[in-house]
């Protein structure tokens, strides 16, 4: 099977965007990515478009379509396909771009991410995301994802001896990343007294345990065309792509405190890259919850992420980088976008662009997106050569 | 707004906790499924209705502060998730009760309750909530 790489990349800003609209959004980040691989619209053979809750949130379905009308390409008739997986609509969209070009149907495609957030109230808001629950059997009877997390939570320190501390150092983490970071949604430092005193969202979650919402757009260039590789300034090898799912509902899982499809497709993106996870040098995660972010690493690393977290291994300059662009958390959670813009600081850093926030000597860069609380877990792996 | 059947097909399972069984390997599940995630097609047809005791105990728990627009006057209330004495393990909230007396392993019954309204025309949906046993 062919190699295939991401010869582009561009973002937006995340955050709360009033000026601009899903449609300028998204055009932004795919006219940088186009930019970024130096190449034209024509150029381009599909579009797959990123996009969680556009109906809900701008009344806008057929997102794809108005993503390549707005990018200047509909004369070009492309097809454009929206994906849509939750809060791993933008993995997932990375996986089929991946799928089709290395397939051998498509050489050049087009992912792009958007979300657009703030137009609805935060109330508003918080209920759209919902909808990415059990309508029947969860969000029917009060429950909201931030107090699913919560109860993933309290679940996980009585049966593991996990503390209240030790999960509230991923949004910690995160905001000194963000700092850095000139596209993060938040740039503050914050501490961990900051996390634990906040006022609560789901006890014992308050609200820096849970990522903002933003507004916000990611675009990546995909191709196994051997001259647009060799011409582009830093192709990287998308060494694997793949995924997993679990029940949609937690109560339907043996353990709630347990992502299994997380460990699946994880381990599956090794297996196919052909690493051992010692061979990844940063991580990026979907901390969407701070506990959603510890599981993940311990789905990942095993029990030995808990010690880790507690040592601080997990900053940009220690062992194990975990989401050094600032993560979902503080570089903000344009729901369909997060996982696009995951792909973007990958390339970022491994081009070596990623300015204060560095990671030295990255070579392999694992990206973690995930719908709902691990019920659909995407996988990749990026890497030089 | 929604139309009746959507509430009207579920009332049996919301008000009285009709799960489903799998005569295959004997697993009730609750909520309802039409198919057996461990049997699977073997399942088709060996799947019958059977009623939930309601009475189980906390497996976890959290006090909601930011809920959804339809449970704001509630703010703060309890959701759980509840291990019945069946085996599933259903999401709902805890009623009736502060949260200092609830803790993982307390023991707690079903109560019909009203869960939501449809704005001042629309329909009144019920369902279970828990109360402490």
């Amino acid at each position: 099977m062919r190699d295939v790489y991401i010869i582009g990349a561009g973002t937006t800003k995340f955050g709360e965007l009033w000026d601009s609209s899903l449609r300028e959004l998204a055009s932004e980040a795919g006219l940088k990515a186009l930019m970024d691989a130096g190449i034209y619209a024509e150029d381009i053979d599909a579009l797959y478009g990123a996009n969680t809750s556009g109906g809900q949130f701008v009344d806008q379905e057929q997102v794809a379509a108005l993503i390549a009308d707005y990018s200047g390409i509909s004369e070009l008739n492309i097809p454009s396909i929206r994906i849509e997986a939750g809060s791993a609509s933008g993995g997932a969209a990375l996986l089929q771009a991946f799928l089709a070009v290395k397939s051998g149907q498509y050489e050049t495609v087009a992912v792009g991410g958007v979300e657009k957030m703030t137009d609805v109230p935060s109330e508003v808001a918080n209920e759209i995301i919902g909808g990415s629950l059990d309508a029947e059997w969860e969000t029917f009877f009060g429950a909201t994802e931030a107090s699913l997390a919560a109860m993933v939570a309290k679940r996980h320190e009585y049966d593991t001896g996990v503390k209240r501390e030790d999960y509230a150092q991923f949004p910690v983490i995160a905001h000194k990343h963000g700092s850095m970071n000139e596209t993060s949604h938040f740039r503050n430092v914050i501490k961990i007294e900051d996390v634990l005193k906040a006022p609560f969202v789901s006890e014992p979650l308050t609200v820096f345990d849970t990522a903002p919402i933003s507004d916000g757009a990611s675009a990546l260039i995909i191709s196994a065309d051997k001259k647009k590789i060799k011409n582009a300034e830093h192709p990287l090898r998308i060494k694997s792509s793949t995924a997993a799912n679990d029940f949609l509902s937690l109560h339907d899982r043996k353990s709630i405190d347990r992502f299994g499809a997380v460990r699946k497709s994880t381990k599956s993106a090794l297996e196919l890259a052909g690493l051992e996870v010692g061979k990844v040098d940063v991580f990026e995660i979907h901390d969407s919850y701070s506990i959603a972010g510890l599981i993940q690493m311990e789905e990942i690393l095993g029990k030995e992420a808990i010690r880790m977290t507690r040592d601080g291994e997990f900053y940009y300059n220690s062992s194990h980088p975990v989401n050094v662009s600032g993560g979902l958390k503080a570089h903000g959670n344009p729901l369909g976008a997060s996982g696009v813009y995951q792909a973007v600081e990958a390339v970022l850093q491994l081009r070596g662009n990623a300015g204060t926030r560095q990671v030295k000597n990255a070579e392999n860069i694992m990206i973690h997106n995930m719908g709902g609380l691990g019920t659909t877990s995407v996988t990749s792996i990026i890497g030089v050569d | 707004m929604s139309e009746v059947p959507r509430f009207w097909r579920e009332s049996r399972h919301r008000y009285r906790m009709v799960g489903t069984k799998c005569k295959k390997c004997n697993t009730l599940f609750f909520p309802p499924r039409v198919l057996c995630p461990t049997c699977r097609r073997d399942s088709i047809g060996n799947m019958v209705e059977e009623e939930l005791s309601g009475k189980g105990e906390v497996y976890s728990y959290t006090v909601v502060h930011d809920g959804l627009e339809q449970f704001k006057m509630q703010v703060p209330y309890v959701m759980a998730m509840i291990r019945m004495k069946e085996g599933p393990l259903v999401t709902g909230q805890i009623v009736d009760a502060e949260p200092s007396e609830i803790q993982i392993g307390t023991k707690v019954r079903a109560a019909l309750r009203k869960v939501r309204t449809e704005g001042k025309e629309g329909i009144i949906q019920y369902g279970y909530k828990f109360v402490l046993e």
